[in-house]
Order: C-alpha cells, then sequence, then structure tokens
C-alpha cells in the first residue's frame, strides 16, 4: 500500500450559514501521522468543516479557503478525485452489498485481475479481524465489526487522509476504546494526516495531538 | 468553494427537468388551445374562422343538456365528498390499531385494477341480471327473469358514484397514509388521548390539521376526475343524457364534423365547472378551517364522532367487499360455459372463452405491454434525472412545481385530448404508437414522481458522500449505490406508473386516433354490449398486466436482497 506522507493543509477557511460566520478564518498544518482534533458543541459548524475539506460541502453554505495535500491543492477538485477518506458516526456500509463487496468498492480499478482484488479485500478483512467474513451481510454483523469493515472501506481506498466525523459516537464505552485505538493505529501505520471533530473530550485524549476549539457561532 | 466539472452526462442531467415539463405541460397546452379556439368557433381546417358563441348555443340547445349538466355535478361533487369522508373515517378509525400498518398493502390490488375494469366488474355485480339479484333470488325476491329496472347506468348516476368511489377512496387513503408518516401522528395522538380525547377526536383535532395540506392536491384530482371520467362513465353511468365528458366525446367523435364545434364548447365548459368546483372546495376549506379552530378551541370530548368514524369504516368495507366481488365476477364470467339466471354460479365452466379470444386477445395485450413499457421506461428515465439533478444541485422543487405536476390530474382529459389530437393530425403523427405513448406519458410521468420523490429525497445523502470519497464518479454513485438501494420503491413506482398506462382510455382513443387498441379501449367498447363472457376475459386481462407488474416489484427486490437484512431480506 503506497503511503502518502504529504501533510493535509488547510488555509483561511472560512464558512458562513445566511451571513453567520460558523467558522472563523482557520488554518491548519496536519502532518503525516498526526491527528489534530477540533472540538466544539453540537451545530458549531464542524461537520461542515470536515464537509468542506471532503468537498461535499451545502451550496447553502459559503465556504472560502484552501485545501491541499502536501503541494496538490484539491480546492476545486470534486470529492471522488481528493483522495480524502471520511468515516462518519454510522458506518454506512451499502446495506445491498456483501461486506466484501462492500470493501471492492472501495477498490481502485487498475487493480484489476479479480484474484487480486478478493486477495486485498481478504487482508483487510484479516486486518480487521474479520477473516472469513466477505460473503456476510453487513446488517448481520455487530456494530463494532461493522464500524471496522468502514475503516478498512476507507483504507482500501487508499486516501492521502482521513477525516473522522464523530465515528466513536455511537459506540458503547468499551467498544469505543477499542475502536479508537483501532483507528488510530492503523492511521499511523499509514502515516496519514488525520483530522477528527468531535464533542467528546476523551476522544481528543485518545487522538493524542493538537486540539483546536470552535466556538458557539 | 468546489467547481464541478462540466461534463456531457452532467448537462443532459440539468436538462431533465425542463424536458420533463415540456414532455408534459406541451401537449396540455397545445390541446387546451385546440379545444378553447374551436368552441370559440375558430378552426380554419373545418371553416370555422369567425369567433362567436355558435358551439354554446347549439350545446344549450341540445335536449339533454340540462339534465346532462345536472347529473355531472351531483355526481362529481357528491363523489369527493363521499370519498373524502369515508376516507378520512376510516383512516380516523384504524388509527392505532393492529391492522392500520397492513393497510396501504391491502390497498394495492384495487389501486392496480384499472378504473374500467372494476366497473366492469361492478356492472356484473349491480346489473338486474347481475351477482348481487342472483344471490337473492329467486328464494327472496321471487325472481325468475332479471327485473326491469336500471341499478346500472341509472339517471341519477348512483351507480357511476359507486363505480368510482371504489377507486377514488384507496386512493386517498393511500395519500392519507404516506403523508401521516411526514407527522408525528403516533405521538401526538397518544398526547391528546392522555389529555381525555377519544382515538377518533384525537385524531380529527391534531393529525388531520397537520395531513390535509399535504393532500389537498390529491383531493382536486379526485375532484376534477369524478366531474371529467370517461370510461367509468361509459360503462356505469347513465346513457340518455350522459355526463357532460361523455357527451363531449361522442360528438368529438362522431362522423359528421360539424358536431366539433358543440363538442368543444362542452369540453371548455366542464372545465369550466371543474375549475370552479376545485375554487369551491377551496372555499369549504376555510369555511372548515375556521369552524374546526372554534371546535377545537371548545375543548369537546363526548365520543358521538366515534359512530361516524365506525360508519365511515363500515362503508369502507362495504366498498372493498363490492371491489373483491367486482373482481372475483369477472373471473367466473371469463370461464362460463353457461351461466343463466338466477343461478349464483355458472352452471358448466370452459377455457372456451379464453382459447377462442386468444387471437383476438394478443394484439391488444401486445399494445398494451408495449406502450406501457416504453411509457414507463422514458418517464423513469426524466425521473430519475430530474431526482438526481435534485440531490445534486441540492436545489429542491418548491410547491409551485408540485402543482405544475399534478396539471394532466386537474385538467379534465376531454379538455385538451382532444385538442392534441387535432395537432397530432397536423403533424400527421396521430395513430402513431409514439403519440400514444407520448400521450400516456402525460400522465405516467405525475405518477411516478409522485411515488418516487419521497423515498429518492429520504435516502441518506451520506451514502453518496461516502461513496465519493471511496473515488466513486457521481455516475458510479447513482448506479452502483444509490439505484441498487433504492430498487424496491424504483420498482414499485415503475409498477404505479405501468398500472397507469395501462388504465388509460381517453388519451390512447384519441392520440391512437381510433387505430391503437390496447386491452383497455377494447374492454370499454365491449362493455357497451357484447357477451359477458367476452367482456369477462377482457377485463380479467385488462386488470392482471398491472396486478403482475405490482408482485413483480415486490418480488424482484425480495429475491435479489433475500440476504440482505438491510433491505428488507431475512439476512
Amino acid at each position: 500500500m503506497t503511503s502518502a506522507a504529504a501533510p493535509l493543509r488547510l488555509s483561511a477557511v472560512r464558512i458562513e450559514l445566511a451571513g453567520r460566520e460558523l467558522v472563523a478564518p482557520l488554518t491548519l498544518d496536519i502532518a503525516p501521522g498526526e491527528c489534530v482534533t477540533v472540538m466544539g458543541p453540537s451545530g458549531c459548524g464542524k461537520s461542515t468543516l470536515l464537509a468542506f475539506v471532503a468537498g461535499t460541502i451545502e451550496p447553502a453554505f459559503r465556504a472560502t479557503g484552501r485545501v491541499a495535500l502536501g503541494a496538490r491543492d484539491v480546492s476545486d477538485l470534486p470529492p471522488e478525485a481528493r483522495r480524502i477518506g471520511i468515516l462518519f458516526q454510522d458506518d454506512l456500509l451499502f446495506p445491498h452489498l456483501s461486506v466484501g463487496d462492500n470493501l471492492a468498492f472501495a477498490l481502485a480499478p487498475r487493480v484489476r485481475e479479480r484474484r487480486k482484488r478478493r486477495a486485498q479485500v481478504a487482508q483487510a478483512l484479516v486486518e480487521a479481524d474479520l477473516a472469513g467474513f466477505a460473503d456476510r451481510d453487513p446488517a448481520t454483523l455487530s456494530g463494532g465489526q461493522r464500524a471496522r469493515v468502514a475503516l478498512m472501506r476507507t483504507l482500501l481506498s487508499e486516501p492521502q487522509a482521513l477525516l473522522l466525523d464523530e465515528p466513536f459516537n455511537k459506540l458503547d464505552a468499551q467498544l469505543r476504546q477499542d475502536f479508537r485505538r483501532f483507528v488510530f493505529a492503523h492511521a499511523a501505520e499509514r502515516a496519514l494526516p488525520v483530522l477528527l471533530v468531535t464533542h467528546d473530550a476523551a476522544d481528543a485524549q485518545a487522538a493524542g495531538g493538537r486540539v483546536v476549539a470552535l466556538a458557539r457561532p | 468553494m468546489t467547481a464541478r466539472a462540466g461534463r456531457g452526462a452532467g448537462g443532459l442531467l440539468r436538462a431533465a427537468p425542463a424536458l420533463t415539463v415540456g414532455a408534459f405541460l406541451l401537449p396540455i397546452a397545445a390541446g387546451l388551445a385546440g379545444t378553447l379556439l374551436p368552441a370559440f368557433g375558430y378552426l380554419p381546417a373545418i371553416g370555422g374562422d369567425a369567433l362567436g358563441l355558435d358551439g354554446f348555443r347549439r350545446l344549450v340547445a341540445y335536449p339533454g343538456f340540462a339534465s346532462s349538466v345536472a347529473v355531472t355535478l351531483t355526481t362529481g361533487i357528491a363523489t369527493p365528498l363521499l370519498a373524502v369522508a369515508i376516507a378520512l373515517a376510516l383512516c380516523a378509525y384504524a388509527h392505532g390499531r393492529p391492522w392500520q400498518q397492513r393497510l396501504s398493502a391491502r390497498l394495492a390490488p384495487v389501486l392496480a385494477t384499472p378504473h374500467s375494469a372494476l366497473a366492469i366488474g361492478l356492472a356484473f355485480l349491480l346489473a338486474p341480471s347481475g351477482w348481487i339479484a342472483r344471490l337473492g333470488s329467486p328464494w327472496l325476491t321471487g325472481w325468475t327473469l332479471p327485473p326491469d329496472v336500471a341499478t346500472v347506468g341509472d339517471p341519477a348516476g348512483i351507480a357511476l358514484v359507486l363505480g368510482l368511489l371504489v377507486k377514488e377512496v384507496p386512493y386517498l387513503v393511500l395519500m392519507i397514509v404516506g403523508a401521516l408518516n411526514q407527522v408525528p401522528a403516533r405521538e401526538h395522538v397518544v398526547v391528546a388521548r392522555a389529555l381525555g380525547y377519544s382515538r377518533t377526536q384525537a385524531w380529527l383535532k391534531v393529525v388531520l390539521p397537520q395531513v390535509y395540506p399535504q393532500i389537498r392536491l390529491p383531493v382536486y384530482a379526485v375532484i376534477a376526475f369524478s366531474l371529467s371520467v370517461v370510461d367509468v362513465a361509459l360503462i356505469l353511468g347513465p346513457t340518455n343524457p350522459p355526463t357532460l365528458a361523455v357527451l363531449a366525446v361522442r360528438w368529438f367523435t362522431d362522423a359528421d364534423i360539424d358536431f366539433y364545434f358543440q363538442a368543444a364548447a362542452a369540453a371548455t365548459l366542464l372545465l369550466a365547472i371543474v375549475i370552479a368546483a376545485i375554487a369551491g372546495w377551496y372555499g369549504l376549506e376555510l369555511v372548515v378551517i375556521g369552524a374546526g379552530r372554534r371546535w377545537i378551541a371548545q375543548g369537546a370530548r363526548d365520543g358521538a364522532l366515534a359512530a361516524g368514524a365506525r360508519a365511515g369504516a363500515a362503508g369502507f368495507c362495504a366498498l372493498s367487499a363490492a371491489a373483491a366481488a367486482a373482481l372475483a365476477g369477472m373471473v367466473l364470467w371469463s370461464f362460463a360455459a353457461q351461466w343463466r339466471f338466477p343461478a349464483a354460479l355458472p352452471q358448466a365452466w370452459s377455457l372456451a372463452n379464453w382459447m377462442r379470444r386468444l387471437d383476438g386477445l394478443a394484439g391488444p395485450a401486445l399494445t398494451t405491454l408495449a406502450v406501457g413499457v416504453l411509457a414507463t421506461a422514458i418517464a423513469l428515465a426524466l425521473v430519475i434525472g430530474c431526482l438526481e439533478n435534485e440531490s445534486r444541485s441540492r436545489h429542491r422543487a418548491g410547491p409551485r412545481a408540485l402543482w405544475l405536476l399534478y396539471l394532466p390530474l386537474l385538467v379534465p382529459q376531454v379538455a385538451f385530448l382532444f385538442g392534441a389530437q387535432v395537432l397530432l393530425v397536423r403533424l400527421g403523427f396521430d395513430g402513431a404508437l409514439a403519440a400514444v405513448v407520448w400521450a400516456h406519458l402525460v400522465f405516467v410521468l405525475p405518477y411516478l414522481f409522485l411515488s418516487l420523490a419521497d423515498p429518492w429525497r429520504s435516502f441518506d445523502p451520506r451514502y453518496a458522500r461516502s461513496a465519493a470519497s471511496l473515488g466513486a464518479s457521481p455516475a458510479r454513485v447513482l448506479f452502483a449505490v444509490k439505484l441498487p438501494i433504492l430498487l424496491k420503491p424504483v420498482l414499485i413506482a415503475c409498477a404505479v406508473a405501468f398500472a397507469v398506462s395501462v388504465g388509460q382510455y381517453l388519451a390512447t382513443l384519441f392520440a391512437g386516433n381510433g387505430r391503437v387498441a390496447t386491452l383497455t379501449t377494447e374492454a370499454v367498447t365491449l362493455a357497451a354490449g357484447a357477451d359477458r363472457r367476452v367482456i369477462g376475459a377482457y377485463a380479467v386481462a385488462q386488470a392482471a398486466f398491472p396486478l403482475l407488474a405490482y408482485v413483480a416489484a415486490v418480488a424482484i427486490p425480495a429475491l435479489l436482497y433475500a440476504h440482505r437484512r438491510g433491505l428488507g431480506g431475512r439476512g
């Protein structure tokens, strides 16, 4: 797997909604392997900030500023060309596909050979401690298992940065700790710059990096 | 900001709303002009070049004019009043009962059956020699011959109202059930009942005011339909004089083109009546809303309403029983060799009706299928284009667009279809299958859009965002994520659209210029006097098509996703 090893750069990102400033100009440099946490109460524009970085922000918002991966400015690219992975509060595994096909969905089409694609999916499942789950219906998995599949799916698309939109929120306490460790270990292994938004201080602590506070607008 | 690269497919997508609106507004606008102008004497092609009221004069001079207008008004106003009352009473009565959830599934067979097929079945049931009379004869009535009373085609139009109610009540119930999902009805009724209101009181005072705005347009569509229906009126309505819509069609299709002007005048008058009726209903709404506010503020908690709701629910049961008996009756007739009055069941059975009619049935059946599939496919492409454009631009069409969408259901068909036919003749395009497909498209599009819009809009956009972040292009998101997850609502919407196409009578008759025969046009034509065994076979075939489409729409996703618990499978 290629390691990107380029920093995620946000420069002067400012978001407003109906004339109200949600995110004051924010400049942030996230080094490969580093995790920066953006904290704030709900409704402060945390998720909107991630949507802007991912390229999926609603047109109702007025957003300015640039997003770059190393020297590659992705601000004008559609989300599918940015190579920025995102995990949401819900796992959002596609319900019509098996676990294996969910993972294969993320694999780049340039991996042509069926056998090779299968092998990569199987490898990802082993890493997620879910060996042999390829043919399972995602709806039959436990919450923790689904969360791990969601992360592996994102990683298989070989992102160069990882955005985390409160992905630990819906898991119960023990699972949450395990999954946090799982996510951060994989991100560190691939030297991904990670941007986490949360309102849970424990998440920030587990991330172990810088913390940026967003105020209520 | 994200600048989306302008791709070819994206351009086509952006054109989808305009294409869709054009596809049905154009024929309606052209058709209306083609009806209104001749009504006032203008149609140079057949010598009408002076504006005047001659057409209206001839219309008024028609001996049955006054009774035709009277029966149009009474049936066209009684039907929506009764339909709304029964549908609301049923929903109030059903609220919170265990069978409420199954209600809309139970309605599907009746909703899928074309109006004319049900009307034919009802005629078999109600006629002096029909099933009801047979069941009571001779032991109860003493009849050994059918009595000489008009129970079908009665001058007051009672059979017509019944025939309309059988279809319109389930339609309204379906609309109300759909609207109920958008408001916290269950919770609000719980709160109101805790405050001492009965189930019915709570529903009418708390839920109905929230739901009504969403069923207003469907109610208006029922008003317009009841006033201007042609096929059901031909089968069950009074004959001499018939309703205004039937009169207009009779004159429009007369060999003597001189009748054209008074036909156009009748259609124009009908249009005016529909507009006035909808305006009158709107006025009634205002009065009821005002009175309702005072009623609610009084805080009365008496239970007199419960009896009304029970009566309405009973009425609904009676209508459902009539529909079931109508469907069963036409199946029996189609397999009867001999069924003399007053036998309750055929004395001899046979497949001969079907075997002998196979040649005659095959052509219209194939045409029905071809037109239905084509119209549905075109409509599906346009609707998905509109909805996908909407979710990509995240700009949702407003309430005015909804009115536009309902237009084909609000304007009387006779008021624009004949005008559209004149246009088709001029273009040398009449009688072509493509013209029929287009005419069907006008009615198929709104229904397909209305049934797909809600599931499409409530699709979790984060699925699409996740897929995009995984590197999937918008097209791949649409075809590999969205459509597969939405497969069931997409197929259900297609089944609805197909059923609408199968049921089209007037659109087929006019756009096909009488030369394109479908099961529906054949069944309606035969209903006027052919052997009941033959009519039965056509009506059964006509009802079977949409029913099979529904079964397929439910079965295909169930089979494909049998192992996907997230999509309703057993996992």
